[in-house]
């Protein structure tokens, strides 16, 4: 990372974090997962944990994640990061560990891996980014997908008749008693941002503290995939997700309101 | 160290232990199942890692993350249960992991049963996962063979930062016999330069398979070829029986060839020149060895509990130079010696008379 000297009368009020590796992303423009990588990295900078931080990347456009954060990362099978991750954890319990992972990566092809996990009570943190689409394989219907979205799977908008409902897994996974923290939040505008920041430090204090499964699931955008502009997609995100997907704490455990 | 009575999961899983196996991953299946009923009771007690995964998808996923921190890692299973491990499987290859994977094998296809069986041959050796590599495959015939061969597993899994497969069958699993267990090996507490451990006072490690160029990955499968040339070249294990002057080579492995041992044992008695030639690792498969062999004996008749796999290796092997004709009972049917001793005697008829196949004696003219 550059360092720019600071003269007398400068302050620093704006940097990358350190946990944030120097590399571009494959991200497109204005896709919120930029935003996703920048709170988790800054969170991990403000709890000192990057030398002890290992991140599993998922299968989707998150899928060089593992190099994208100035920590040590691998690279997971579709779906089995929260398994990968508990091997990782289970071996080195001292280390943090972080799976990053899309919604057609956690909530389809690897339900089973992520609800067991959260089951056992696995002390590992998951930050799920949640865009109702397959965004790396070119925009077909996620089991997120909204009712009558289209995509490239469901051209004529999701037929809830022959394709079900949107899955949602904030709810899902808080019945299961080894969900220590489960939260819901947006990253469509400034003050949603920071809430979502607020709870992945939460979600790494809990981890940090052996409470137990802790996951974050962030309402993302994918302009491309969706075919809007970056700004009318933070507006969709408001408009369309939320009301499907509702902001909010679906499991906080007692002993995490003392953290 | 004595010996005991010893049944092959449960020797397994105990030479696993001694080999400072630091975590394992299973599902339950059977005829594996008592090996992970032992893991569960001794890594606790041993305040190793045990836990039962949800899925054979995920308990090979674990090893896969319990790889990439540099432990000895394994997992076991039955032919279903590989199938289903196939992606992981990959996945580490592809990362150059090491870990051990025990198949302990059953009939199939489908659910087929709970029944010995040699038929994940082809799945196990070609490649047991997508994309171009070949696991390491060990094949025991005894319940000692199964301890020693666990054994140097981890260290060929180490050597080469390689998945190591004990190919067992449902025999092997099951049966009791007498077998001395290795002593107990201190677990290793140096992890490898390249494991995630977290980057502390180092640069980050990162551990993908994924490369978006392909000269990248082109280059990278040049690498994984490197490696598996050379235990190619360094790692073709066999043991044979009688083949100092056989004129009928019987090639068979793990239960196979056990039971060929058997057969060849009545032929000799009988003033038949028959030995056995009984494959160690399936991959690297040993055809060194074996097309040497190929150069003195009149004929090759290969035994497997499966409808024909190995018999391609060596056919491979021998290069043509010799008929070799196959035996084989499928669906978990155990062929008895007598059945293989019959294919002998017809060898050594069509031997005599010539049918076909050119002896020793001919040949050395
Ligand atoms: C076993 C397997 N099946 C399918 C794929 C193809 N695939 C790659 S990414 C992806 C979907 C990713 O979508 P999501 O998890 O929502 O992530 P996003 O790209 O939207 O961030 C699929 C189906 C794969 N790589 N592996
Ligand atoms: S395809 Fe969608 S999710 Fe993927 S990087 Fe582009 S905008 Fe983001
Ligand atoms: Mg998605």
């Amino acid at each position: 990372m550059t360092t720019i000297a600071l003269n007398e009368t400068s302050t620093l009020v704006y940097q990358r974090p350190h946990s944030l590796a120097t590399c571009n992303t494959n991200y497109c423009p204005g896709c919120t997962h930029g935003i996703a990588h920048r709170l988790l990295a800054e969170a991990i900078d403000e709890l000192g944990l990057q030398e002890r931080t290992i991140l599993v990347a998922p299968v989707g456009c998150s899928v060089f994640a593992y190099k994208y954060f100035q920590m040590d990362g691998c690279e997971a099978a579709h779906g089995r990061a929260p398994a990968m991750a508990t091997g990782i954890k289970r071996v080195q319990p001292e280390k943090m560990v972080v799976t990053y992972q899309g919604d057609g990566d956690l909530a389809s092809i690897g339900m089973a891996e992520i609800v067991h996990a959260a089951a056992r009570g696995e002390n590992i943190t998951t930050i799920f980014v949640n865009n109702a689409i397959y965004g790396m394989t070119g925009g077909q219907m996620a089991p997120t997908s909204l009712p009558g979205q289209k995509t490239t799977s469901s051209p004529f908008g999701r037929d809830t008749q022959m394709t079900g409902y949107p899955v949602r897994m904030s709810e899902l996974l808080s019945t299961l008693d080894g969900a220590t923290y489960i939260v819901r939040r947006s990253l469509h505008d400034i003050a949603n941002i920071r809430k979502a920041k607020k709870a992945i430090l939460t979600a790494l204090k809990v981890q940090m503290n052996g409470m137990g499964f802790s996951m974050v699931e962030l309402l993302s955008s994918c302009p491309t995939n969706w075919g809007l502009e970056p700004s009318e997609a933070l507006h969709w995100i408001e408009k369309n997700m939320i009301p499907a997907f509702p902001l909010g704490d679906y499991k906080v455990h007692e002993e995490v309101k003392s953290l | 160290m004595t010996k005991q009575m010893l049944k092959g999961n449960i020797a397994i899983a105990e030479a696993a232990i001694r080999a400072g196996v630091e975590a394992y991953f299973g599902y339950p299946i059977t005829p594996q199942t008592e090996l992970l009923e032992h893991m569960s009771k001794r890594m606790i007690e041993l305040k190793r890692v045990f836990l039962q995964a949800e899925s054979e998808v995920a308990a090979i996923n674990m090893v896969y993350g319990a790889a990439c921190t540099g432990v000895r890692v394994m997992t076991s299973s039955s032919s279903p249960g590989f199938s289903l491990m196939q992606e992981g499987l990959s996945y580490i290859a592809g990362s150059e992991l090491p870990c051990v994977v025990v198949d302990v094998m059953r009939g199939g296809p489908g659910l087929g049963n709970i029944l010995p069986s040699q038929g994940d041959y082809f799945q196990i050796t070609r490649s047991a996962g997508h994309g171009d590599y070949h696991p390491i495959v060990l094949a025991p015939a005894s319940v000692q063979e199964a301890i020693d061969l666990t054994v140097l597993a981890f260290e060929l899994a180490d050597k080469y930062r390689h998945i190591v497969i004990v190919a067992a069958d449902g025999l092997i699993g099951q049966m009791m016999e007498p077998a001395e267990l290795p002593p107990m090996q201190a677990v290793a507490t140096e992890r490898p330069s390249w494991a995630l451990t977290g980057a502390k006072d180092r640069e980050p490690n990162a551990i993908a398979s994924f490369y978006l160029k392909a000269e990248e990955e082109e280059a990278f499968n040049q690498k994984i070829q490197t490696t598996l040339q050379k235990i190619q070249k360094t790692e073709q294990r066999s043991t044979e029986f009688y083949t100092d002057d056989c004129e009928i080579l019987v090639v068979g492995y793990g239960t196979a060839g056990r039971i060929a041992l058997s057969a060849v044992q009545t032929a000799r008695d009988n003033g038949m020149k028959v030995g056995l030639f009984r494959p160690l690792t399936l991959w690297p498969f040993p055809e060194k060895r074996l097309s040497e062999l190929a150069d003195v004996v009149g004929a090759c008749l290969v035994v497997e509990m499966n409808a024909g796999q190995m018999v391609e290796d060596v056919r491979l092997a021998t290069g043509g130079q010799i008929p070799v004709s196959f035996y084989g009972r499928m669906g978990g049917v155990i062929p008895m010696p007598d059945e293989i001793l019959h294919e002998i005697e017809t060898h050594c008829r069509q031997l005599k008379n010539c049918e076909g196949i050119v002896t020793l004696s001919e040949r050395a003219k």
